[in-house]
């Protein structure tokens, strides 16, 4: 038979690994076919809202339900009374804290929980929150985490102050932990020493994920089976029904949680909220379907804040700008209970990244957790565990560093980067960086956006603005970044635990179709289309041939969820790996179709061919069908595999990104005028969804860095509860970002991928700032702490005199 | 965000209307775009037992341009900025317009809705001062006619009775160059400060200049002052200077997340100037 197909055309006709997939989601979505929490309706379903609380610190003297419960239709209200005798009013958190998940007597955040009303209707249930009278005493409130470590007040009473807590011993009753990584002595000894030393201070302030879709959950308890169901937001649904199991005493076989199409997590629902318990328990004693999902203004007063990090920094460097130490000291702001959702062992997450893409030999990181009376989180929006705030660090010291030694920052960078030669990189705070080629990326981005260039024409627009032609200044930002993702090794990383390994579970259909089913969840990263493209790549079916399931704790293996892009390096390598066992398995079947030895057929895109002969060869169709209608002397019949992967390591991607900004200086209105992005994520599975993942990690950066913040004010009122107030851009707010990138697959990865739907957030953040800073620079600018909303950048103009 | 109980009614003319507010007094609300009103009852911060829709009576929207100008209130700002005859002869409702909110919003939201509501944020107040429109209100007792520039009292306190309705606004067909000029922190949001120019020009000098300024009190603010600074100069540097400290004269901003006063004071001035020259350079 003329075979006029070319094996490039037979790689084409995979849709595998490399290839600019459409997303196959986007019919379902762009048509609104979606099936998000709220979509789910079953029959007899009641509602549950809360009560919260309008005090940031208060005591509870009385409850009185009496008012809500004669409304037609509303059949509980909950209190922490009501759940006390379950051990229910209380809850663990991610970080071994607990958290009331009802108000246990007082109230520690304004928006806190106090009551949950289970009703017939929503509107009814809404009527009722209104009606249920709570009688508050208030007390003093701290918002300032230095101001609660110096405080005779004490927020969590819950708490023996002379006992430790989950990280050690706490230094006053306001204290959580303190977290130390490095050697201090050694790196003050380097700072003592040092030709030069700059020192700063910056905030990195609170702010929020807020994710299109809020947080909810619908729980059905069958009664009569003894089963539990629960449909939710979760970027993590085997953990919620371990979690659900533990708290509830349901053994964990009669749980199923399904998190549904999500949209949108950001970090937001990696975390256990009071709603989903009181949902829980409200189907138990109802028996029936009881849905809860929150409101935009429940979503950012009291799900899962994220940052709010004082950073204090010291970098010390010879006079020719040689970094040789660094140290960081961090204040962080847990609010009322410590929620933050961080591998256990890690209760700054990854912030001994600080070191960031520079060969620094000594550095210390210390740590002090703090109560105050805000809402609890502490979640890594859009970025590994609390890498944003450590790559902010870095190339703002970076920055700072420059300004001491009267150096171009960019020449800085170039020239601390770790060389290439230096992978796998032992940094001074404990990772190995598994590989990077950080001069040859700095060096494209700098080339593409003509530095030089871009330099000179700074310094013409400084002259012109001080003889008066122009009252507009340019800045230019510069990052240079390198994140850490895919946690994580079951040896050093767990969720309550739970190693934090990731899995895939193959079927191959006897017509040569395949479902793949995986302990992640997308929230919109495009799984169903990319993890397609591996096992296309890895099996030889097409990618359209093959459905990716997830979010199913009935269907789909165990495995810890979508969040720090772990899901490429963790479950996408256990795909790769699931393929292959798959590919072994049909090279036996190959073989004996072929009349030959095992060894003697070799895998060739979409088929084996006996070696040497590549006329005579087995398609994984033929094969597929051959696993089910064929009986082969010592293969078992069918075609599937599983595969659970522990990751030896963490991936590292990394970027180069340049911001060009112009600022009116007399209104504070900031002008993007162009935006770089070159990113290096390892193996690029696909270079669409990559793009798109880049937009809107930038978008998401430009919000930060430009205005989005979670304020609160002296009384502990939320300032920004509303998206009136909460900076979320539109396409008008956002540029046209252009995008690049560079190839250094990770050595220890199946495919060599990394993750990179973070790494655009990460970088962009000490971008945009970075570019503020730059434009006054020449006017005596050093730090001013984000966000650079429009009065906070005129007032840096006012402060340095620019409207005099 | 679940607003109270509530009775709908859509009736089909204002005999209707007026007939369910005189039954319910300020328990009625009557509804244009709903995109101040329905928020404010979903945040149960404005309570409505009785809801009126005015969508389906008649004869409450529409646009006829003559030496006198009027747009019915039910006219919504998308219309208002696909109107060529309206652009035509006051091209400064498109340039607002167009500053309003988003393209959704501004298919249901409306110019009646946006001045009658008495909110300091709404940008069409301010205009209408600039403009020197008239109000057209009915009630039981009738018609009448306030001026916009009378018609505030205070954040959400008009001149307009629980039992009226606006039903029109109309001005004298505008004269010389424009500008509406507003300072936003995003799409979507009330001005940090915005400013409403109107400039007639002869020969190289100023004869007529109206001036009003939005968000920068409790109530939009038509600045006498501030435009007779500018009457019989050529709109030099030492007039915009005179104008703008008459403005500000006038203002009286509070704190909020836009930014402090000084802030506020600042830019008001820097909108104002822009806005005085793109005006003068058309007039």
């Amino acid at each position: 038979m003329k075979d006029d197909v070319t094996r490039e055309d037979r790689i084409g006709a995979l849709g595998g690994m490399g290839c600019e997939r459409k997303r196959v989601e986007d019919a379902r979505f762009t048509q609104g076919q979606g099936n998000y929490l709220d979509d789910v309706k079953l029959p007899g379903m009641l509602f549950g809202d809360f009560v919260r609380s309008p005090y940031a610190h208060a005591r509870i003297k009385s409850i009185n339900t009496d008012a809500a419960m004669a409304i037609d239709g509303v059949i509980a209200v909950l209190t922490a009374e009501d759940l006390a005798p379950l051990n229910l009013h209380w809850m663990p958190t991610l970080a071994g804290d607990k958290q009331m998940v009802l108000a246990d007597g007082k109230v520690l955040f304004q928006g806190q929980e106090v009551a949950f009303v289970v009703a017939e209707d929503r509107y009814i249930a809404a009527d009722a929150v209104e009606l249920v009278e709570v009688d508050y005493e208030e007390m003093p409130v701290i918002t300032d985490p230095y101001e609660a470590l110096t405080s005779d007040v004490v927020l969590r009473e819950d708490l023996d102050p002379k006992a430790d807590g989950a990280h050690g011993p706490r230094d006053h009753h306001n204290h959580i932990f303190k977290w130390e990584v490095g050697d201090e002595t050694a790196t003050n000894q380097v700072m003592d020493d040092a030709e030069v030393v700059a020192e700063e201070t910056m905030y990195y302030h609170r702010t929020h994920p807020c994710p299109l879709e809020t947080c909810g959950s619908v729980a059905s308890m069958d009664k009569v089976n003894g089963k539990l169901t629960l449909w939710g937001t979760f970027q993590a649904p085997h953990v919620v029904r371990t979690v659900a199991s533990l708290l509830s005493g349901i053994e964990e076989h009669n749980i199923r949680v399904i998190a549904p199409d999500i949209g949108g997590g950001f970090g937001n629902k990696v975390g256990v909220y009071p709603g989903y318990v009181c949902s829980i328990v409200a189907s138990i004693v109802t028996g029936k379907p009881v849905k809860w999902v929150e409101d935009r203004m429940e979503n950012l007063m009291s799900t899962a804040f994220a940052r709010d990090y004082w950073m204090k920094g010291k970098i010390s460097a010879t006079k020719d700008g040689k970094i040789t130490g660094l140290h960081c000291h961090v204040t962080a702001d847990h609010g009322a209970f410590d929620a933050c959702a961080d591998p256990s062992k890690y209760p700054a997450g990854f912030m001994n990244i600080c070191t960031g893409s520079y060969d620094i030999p000594t550095a210390y990181l210390g740590v002090d957790g703090v109560y105050t009376n805000k809402a609890p989180g502490g979640v890594s929006y859009r970025c590994s565990f609390r890498v944003t705030e450590a790559v902010y660090f870095i190339e703002r010291m970076i920055e700072v560093l420059a300004i001491e030694l009267d150096m171009d920052p960019a020449e800085l960078r170039m020239k601390n980067f770790i060389s290439k030669e230096q992978f796998p990189y032992q940094a001074p705070l404990g990772w190995e960086y598994d590989s990077g080629d950080y001069h040859t990326a700095w060096e494209k981005a700098l080339e593409t956006v003509d530095y030089k260039g871009l330099r000179a024409e700074q310094a013409q627009r400084i002259e012109d603005f001080k003889a008066g032609k122009t009252r507009k200044l340019m800045g230019i930002g510069l990052t240079f970044f390198t994140e850490i993702v895919g946690a994580g090794p079951v040896k050093n990383c767990d969720i309550l635990g739970m190693g934090m390994f990731d899995s895939c579970e193959i079927r191959i259909h006897p017509t040569g179709s395949a479902i793949a089913r995986l302990g992640t969840i997308s929230q919109g990263q495009g799984h169903a289309t990319t993890f397609a493209q591996i096992l296309a790549t890895e099996i030889g079916l097409p990618s359209d041939s093959i459905t990716i399931e997830e979010g199913d704790t009935d269907t789909a293996p165990y495995g810890l969820g979508t969040y720090g892009s772990r899901s490429t390096p963790v479950a996408g390598a256990a795909t790769a790996l699931a393929g292959r066992k798959i590919r072994a398995k049909a090279q036996m079947i190959a073989a004996y179709l072929l009349e030959v030895h095992d060894d003697d057929v070799e895998f060739d895109v979409d088929r084996f061919v006996v070696k040497g002969a590549p006329e005579k060869f087995k398609t994984m169709k033929e094969i597929a069908y051959a696993a089910y209608n064929q009986a082969i002397p010592g293969v078992e019949p069918g075609l599937e595999a599983v595969s659970y992967y522990d990751p030896p390591n963490m991936t590292y991607p990394f970027g180069a990104y340049v911001c060009v900004m112009d600022i009116d200086v007399d209104t504070g209105v900031p002008e993007i005028r162009r935006f770089y992005a070159l990113d290096d994520c390892g193996t690029r599975i696909n270079p669409m969804i990559i793009e798109g993942q880049v937009h809107g990690g930038l978008t998401e950066a430009l919000a930060v860095a430009l205005g989005q913040e979670i304020a609160y004010d002296k009384l502990g009122n939320v300032k920004t509860g509303t998206l009136m107030d909460f900076f979320l851009p539109t396409a008008w707010e956002v540029p046209n970002y252009e995008t690049d990138y560079t190839v250094t697959p990770s050595p220890h990865h199946p495919i060599g991928a990394k993750g990179v739907g973070e790494s655009p957030h990460v970088g962009g953040v000490p971008c945009f700032s970075n570019a503020v800073h730059d434009a006054f620079k020449a006017f005596g600018l050093r730090q001013s702490h984000m966000p650079h909303d429009h009065w906070r950048i005129w007032k840096t103009a006012n402060d340095l005199g620019l409207h005099d | 965000m679940i607003p109270a109980a509530f009775e709908y009614y859509r009736p089909k003319d204002m005999e209707g209307v007026l007939a369910i507010l005189e039954e319910h007094g300020d328990d009625a609300r009557v509804m244009a775009g709903g995109h101040s009103l329905i928020p404010m009852m979903k945040l149960r911060m404005a309570e409505v037992p009785h809801l009126i829709d005015l969508q389906d009576v008649e004869g409450l929207s529409g646009i006829t341009v003559a030496d006198t100008i009027r747009i019915g209130a039910m006219t919504t700002q998308n219309a208002l900025i696909n109107d060529a005859a309206l652009e035509a002869a006051a091209p400064i409702l498109k340039e607002a317009a167009l500053q309003i909110a988003d393209p959704q919003v501004r298919y249901m939201g409306t110019l009646g809705g946006n001045v009658a509501n008495g909110d300091p944020g709404n940008d069409m107040p301010g205009l209408m001062q600039c403009l020197d429109a008239t109000f057209h209100l009915v009630g039981p007792e009738g018609e009448r006619d306030v001026s916009a520039r009378d018609f505030y009292e205070a954040a959400y306190m008009t001149d307009r009775e629980d039992e009226e309705v606006l039903t029109a606004v109309s001005f004298p067909a505008p004269q010389g160059g424009f500008a509406y000029e507003k300072q936003k922190r995003k799409i979507g949001d009330y001005a940090t400060a915005a400013a409403a120019v109107q400039i007639v020009k002869d020969g190289g000098t100023c004869t007529g200049a109206q001036i009003a300024m939005t968000n920068l009190s409790d109530t939009p603010i038509y600045s006498e002052e501030a435009s007779e600074a500018l009457v019989g100069t050529s709109v030099d540097d030492a007039a915009i200077k005179a104008a703008i400290d008459a403005m500000l004269g006038d203002i009286d901003p509070t704190e909020d997340n836009r930014g402090p006063i000084a802030f506020k004071k600042h830019v008001a001035g820097v909108i104002l100037r822009r806005a005085i020259e793109r005006a003068w350079s058309r007039a």
